[in-house]
């Protein structure tokens, strides 16, 4: 049967200022199919079905749906037209009920909304046939991440979609909800669905898709049946180049224990426990990898071992010394850098210009300030030589944060953290939302920090990076450490196991190291003693 | 005090509650709307002195109380839109705006009665108390609650009307969303500027009308400066009354009481407390009643956050 | 109400992004140097809002060339007016600077106001009450009580932000009242001058404290060179100094100062400090400078005023020192322009709130209390 084309966007022009979002694209979706829209972060996949979505306008082309022009302005017209999306960003109204975020904008104002129980029933009877599992009147805010997709899901179904497009779904599944949710795809496009599926992960497209189109910088590369390609060229025309983890597999002889981790219990932000009874060490020469969906802890965990949350029992020590209930700023003086999960929202101050932000640890002290006053030479020079060493691509050290490009952003946070020397040295998703080239480097980077003797602590969703940088690995689920894991590839779905808090299936004692390469690493950071402590007690954040 | 004359200080107390809440009734119910849908209106003092004079001047001018009412309100419409366009469209920091138009209520209202009313020091024929027959004839409670004037006993059917709409209908649930996940209610099809022109107006439109009841209803003129702070006490009480309708009208009813005390312990014999500590009572209790609440009171997540499509 | 800078990580992470918003100036006029026109906009935006005030003015029937005439002479005819003009821009000048540190920590301290009252209040009690001690050393200490009380009276609203998470807009709106009102007993109670007559004022302050006047004939006192000299203070402390540094990164994003190992809580108490010294120095000087006793309207709206001071100058001191003098300027050619001409002359603050809506609605200045993060683009 000839495939009918059921979408087809033709020549988007999207620009922001000072990038081309999307590129003269010309898009065509298959009615019934599973399309994989595949790109690097960056690539211009969100921003196309945004436009499709009615959350941008297009600077230039034409949509057909169904054979006919249209013109979506808004989400309305999208969603009219059977349009449905799931968003990265859940958009949920976390203090509503499901069903309240299934009407809104559905009703006019005027509506009077009592006796709702015939859609609650909708709702339930909808659920059951797609195998759902929701409850109209769970609050959206107590729900787990796993259900709000569901309920997202649900929602663009209870609108009628007969297109559906989701955005990097898999983002926040383990391995198994993973494969769950792929094959629920497949049972919708047999039920009459169209699929559009963005990711930047090679195996799902392999896994589910009929077609995959592939972005990069804002054009279409390439449109192909998945059927008669494969990762190695997929890859190839996502980057453009053969893409390998290009890091060396390399191991350092452990040194003496730098952080140490005791029966830390750590409340969210909630109240509600996160981290409960978590132990490990980390030693120098040592990368500590911690696996796991987010959400199960580890943004308490990082925050406690930062000194920004507070920890409700047990302890923490750093070169020895009981760290608990210090100060970020103690801990920093220990020797502690921390590279945080959320780049924007803690890490820098956007309006500050790059020198201002490279000194944001050490403001206060000599060079960069001298009796109160800031040494505006001295800043500068220290972050000219920054960028220099560490490759951030800028004009001017002067220059807004804000003009920075992405990858170059985590590049300056990273460099920031790393030329201080530090022993120990904690990093979360250090390369979420940056390019493969930038990635690397990064990554290369912390290696760097291990065989100059650091301690390194690597929270990270990316199994792939996980394996590649990481000595030993832990996997971490509802607040606990479910086991520890050599990087070995083979054992890849016994971690995917643990992370949704099964057993694994091998037996454990026949796992086996990973291959690494012995090498000699620098001596570990010597230990100081705590130049002062100021005893600030930080309230949570 | 003798038992009888007690009860008679309670009863006027009562009275005298409810009929001093009543601007804050109306400006915190407004501004409940205003908040939830996610903006921060600092400005209603001046909206409410706007709305004072405006209902003043029409009334005088034309003789009709109903339309001095009107003109009340037209003014919040219109001054409304002007911040709205200020905050919504043009996405200015909301604080800045509102301190502005506290400033051009307080200097506008001042330059126009100075103008218009100083050598003219006449009243309007003010809003009358409409005795309820039967129900005033209750003991103790009748004279309390069934005495007042008609913007007085408006206040309940606001609070009830305004709780309806906000819980029970698509647009107080568009309300609600817009001020906790913009972003949602925007791609669910809500118009985000829309709703908070809505919860704007809505805002501008009772304060004023809060305001007119002081010069139209309360007394019979208008004085320069008339609302002493109920404008920004009413910020607190949206707040004390967690940004329900029900709660700001209970929670003006206390900061209400609060005025009541103040103005007549004096008439008790045996308390010599001067005059200004009384009258510092409802600010002094503001700040305890802020002391108390700790933060617990979770605001709208999007509160005082301009949206902005990324587009 | 919470202060939405106070969230987690996570939740900023969902936010929608709010970049600068609207501008209602043509893209055109924008492609111009973008520094000139940040000079040139406030003076556009007076232009306009006194244009506004025009139609104002004409609608209610006064004549407008008339009134602005008046103005201008009442601010710059002559030497006496113009020294009138920096009188009055003095505790502008002082306000708005303290403002400008208040506001670039994200603290809405709208109680200037009160503060100026404390202030006052201090100075006029060590005024009166402290007879002996020679001109050289009862001025340093009656500016400093101002200072000292003023700084305690922001402190207290800091305190309770800080330890209450109380609001910051709506108690310092309170204090503001109860600092007047307090005055007010004061001024008719324990401290009335007792032979004044049943006046609700004090005694005159000892011609010790009394600030020296440096331009004869005119009033113009000391004060006005210390108001320049703590606008220039402040403007390093922001932004040459690490705690500056510390105030401006709390301001802008109170996480990653926390990040940075700054001390939150700490420097949203001294922004308060510093911000409620400032009003309360400009009490003091006010009292030691021109009124030489307390009164109970002591100040006409120099707290208030003073917001609008510093915001039109985007918070930076050296710029408030002419924003001061402008307003300064308005309020003085006011006073006049209700004598002569019989304007009232409340309507300066239309005037005022006209200025901060115009400086808005160019769009120019980065008004938003905090940042967000760009779009992620992908």
């Amino acid at each position: 049967m000839s495939p009918e084309t059921i979408l087809r966007m033709e020549n988007i022009v999207k620009t922001f200022p000072g990038v081309i979002a999307n590129d003269h694209i010309n898009f065509e979706v298959y009615q019934g199919e599973v399309h994989c829209l595949l790109g690097e972060n960056g690539a211009g996949k969100t921003v196309l079905m945004s436009i499709l979505y009615g959350l941008y306008q297009p600077d230039a082309g034409r949509i057909y749906y169904k054979g006919r022009p249209i013109t979506i302005r808004s989400p309305r017209d999208a969603i009219r037209h059977r349009i449905g999306m799931v968003h990265q960003h859940f958009m949920l109204v976390p203090t509503l009920t499901v069903l309240e975020n299934l009407i809104l904008g559905q009703y006019p104002f005027f509506r009077i909304l009592n006796n709702l129980d015939h859609v609650a029933q909708k709702i339930r009877a909808m659920s059951e046939e797609f195998g759902l599992n929701v409850d109209p009147y769970a609050i959206c805010g107590e729900l787990s991440v796993g259900e709000q997709q569901r309920v997202e899901i649900l929602k663009a179904l209870y609108h009628g979609a007969d297109l559906l497009v989701l955005d990097e779904p898999t983002a926040v599944l383990t391995p198994q909800e993973t494969s769950q949710l792929l094959t629920f795809l497949r049972r919708l496009a047999e039920k009459g669905l169209t699929i559009i599926f963005i990711t930047h992960k090679l195996e799902e497209v392999m896994m589910v898709s009929d077609r995959v189109t592939v972005l990069r910088q804002g054009k279409v590369v390439a449109t192909v049946n998945t059927a008669e390609t494969n990762p190695r060229e997929l890859a190839k025309m996502m980057v453009g180049r053969p893409v390998l983890m290009e890091l060396p597999r390399t191991r350092c002889a452990p040194g003496e224990v730098v952080l140490s981790v005791r029966d830390l219990h750590v409340l969210d932000a909630r109240g509600l426990p996160a981290v409960k009874g978590v132990s490990f060490d980390v030693r120098a020469n040592e990368v500590v990898g911690i696996a796991g969906v987010s959400g199960n802890g580890q943004t308490e965990l990082a925050l406690a071992i930062a000194g920004l949350a507070p920890v409700s029992h047990g302890s923490i020590h750093l070169c020895g010394q009981d760290v608990t209930h210090l100060s970020p700023r103690a801990r920093s003086q220990l020797g502690m850098a921390h590279i945080p999960e959320d780049r924007h929202g803690m890490g820098v101050i956007l309006p500050f210009t790059v020198a201002e932000n490279f000194i944001l640890h050490d403001y206060y002290r000599p060079p960069f300030a001298v009796q109160q006053f800031l040494q505006q030479r001295a800043i500068l020079s220290y972050a000219w030589e920054l960028a220099r060493k560490f490759d951030v691509r800028l004009a001017h050290v002067e220059e807004s944060f804000v003009h920075l490009s992405g990858g170059n952003q985590q590049k300056a946070v990273v460099a920031r953290e790393l030329a201080r020397r530090p022993r120990f040295l904690l990093v979360n998703q250090p390369t979420r939302g940056i390019d493969v080239g930038a990635t690397e480097y990064v990554l290369q980077q912390i290696l760097a920090q291990r065989d100059a003797g650091a301690a390194v602590l690597l929270i990270s969703t990316e199994l792939e990076e996980l394996f590649a940088v990481s000595d030993r690995i832990l996997v971490m689920y509802e607040g606990q450490i479910m086991g520890e894991v050599p990087p070995n590839k083979e054992l890849i779905e016994d971690v995917g196991l643990m992370m949704a808090g099964k057993s694994p299936k091998s037996d454990i004692s026949s796992w086996k190291p990973a291959p690494r390469q012995e090498i000699v690493c620098e001596q570990p950071i010597a230990c100081e003693t705590i130049i002062e402590d100021t005893g600030d007690k930080e309230k949570p954040v | 005090m003798d038992t009888s004359a007690m009860i008679l200080f309670v009863q006027t107390i009562l009275s005298a509650t409810w009929r001093l809440a009543t601007p804050m009734i109306y400006a915190s119910i407004g501004e409940v709307f205003t908040e939830r849908s996610g903006v921060l209106n600092i400005g209603l003092e001046g909206f409410m002195l706007l709305g004072a004079f405006a209902g003043f001047a029409v009334a005088y001018f034309t003789g009709s109380l109903a339309l001095g009412i009107l003109g009340a309100v037209l003014c919040g419409l219109i001054f409304g839109l002007l911040f709205a366009l200020f905050t919504v469209t043009i996405k200015a920091n909301q604080i800045v705006v509102g301190a502005a138009f506290n400033l051009i209520g307080r200097g506008l209202t001042g330059f126009l009665y100075r103008a218009w009313f100083v050598n003219k020091a006449q009243g309007v024929q003010a809003f009358p108390p409409i005795d309820i027959p039967y129900l005033n004839a209750i003991p103790f409670l009748g004279p309390v609650l069934f005495r007042h004037n008609i913007l007085v006993y408006c206040t309940v059917p606001l609070m009830l009307i305004a709780g309806f709409v906000l819980y029970k209908t698509a647009f107080g649930l568009a309300v609600r969303s817009v001020g906790e996940h913009p972003k949602a209610a925007d791609t669910a099809g809500v118009s985000v500027s829309l709703i908070r022109y809505a919860g704007v107006l809505i805002g501008t439109t009772l304060t004023s009308l809060g305001g007119a009841y002081l010069t139209l209803a309360h007394t019979n003129q208008f004085v320069e400066g008339i609302t002493t702070g109920r404008g920004f006490i009413a910020l607190a009480v949206v707040v004390f009354g967690r940004w329900s309708p029900k709660g700001a009208f209970w929670s003006s009813l206390l900061f209400g009481l609060f005025y009541a005390l103040q103005l007549r312990l004096q008439a008790i014999a045996n308390i010599t407390i001067p005059y200004q500590f009384l009258q510092a009572l409802p600010y002094v209790m503001t700040l305890l009643t802020l002391i108390l609440l700790r933060g617990r009171a979770i605001s709208p997540k999007a509160l005082g956050v301009p949206y902005q499509k990324s587009a | 109400m919470n202060d939405p800078s106070r969230e987690t990580t996570m939740t900023m992470q969902e936010r929608s992004v709010a970049r600068p918003g609207m501008c209602l100036l043509p893209k055109a006029v924008l492609r111009i140097a973008p520094r000139l026109l940040a000079m040139i906009s406030p003076i556009a935006a007076i232009v306009l809002a006194l244009f506004i005030s025009m139609l104002l003015l004409i609608a209610a029937g006064y004549n407008p060339a008339r009134a602005y005439t008046v103005m201008w002479q009442g601010a710059f005819g002559d030497l006496r007016a113009i020294s009138e003009v920096l009188i009055k821009a003095t505790p502008l000048i002082l306000i708005g600077s303290g403002l400008a540190v208040a506001f670039r920590c994200s603290i809405w301290n709208i109680g200037a106001e009160g503060q100026f009252y404390a202030g006052a209040v201090g100075a006029t009690i060590v005024g009166i009450f402290i007879t002996s001690l020679p001109s050289y050393l009862m001025i340093p200490l009656v500016l400093l009580v101002g200072t000292l009380l003023g700084a305690l009276w922001g402190m207290l609203a800091g305190y309770l932000r800080v330890r209450f998470n109380a609001n910051e807009i709506v108690t310092t709106i309170m204090l503001n009242y109860i600092a007047i009102i307090g005055t007010g007993y004061l001024v008719t109670g324990p401290l009335m001058d007792p032979a004044g007559g049943k006046y609700p004022q004090t005694a005159r302050i000892v011609e010790a404290a009394m600030l020296p006047r440096f331009l004869p004939p005119t009033r113009l006192h000391i004060g006005f060179i210390i108001a320049l000299i703590v606008a220039v203070i402040l403007y390093l402390l922001i932004f040459k100094t690490s705690i500056g540094y510390a105030i401006r990164t709390v301001g802008i994003n109170p996480v990653t100062a926390r990040y940075a190992g700054i001390h939150v809580e700490r420097h949203v108490l001294l922004a308060m400090a510093i911000s409620g010294g400032a009003a309360g120095l400009a009490g003091a000087i006010e009292v030691a400078g021109i009124s030489f006793r307390l009164y109970q309207q002591i100040s006409p709206g120099y707290g208030f005023e003073g917001i609008a001071v510093a915001l039109l100058a985007n918070n930076h001191p050296l710029g408030i020192i002419l924003s001061g003098i402008l307003f300064g300027a308005l309020r003085s050619g006011a006073e006049v322009m209700q004598i002569s001409a019989k304007v009232p002359s409340v309507l300066v603050f239309v005037i005022q709130g006209l200025v901060i809506l115009c400086v808005v609605a160019f769009g120019l200045y980065r008004l938003h209390s905090r940042w967000e993060p760009r779009p992620e683009k992908e």
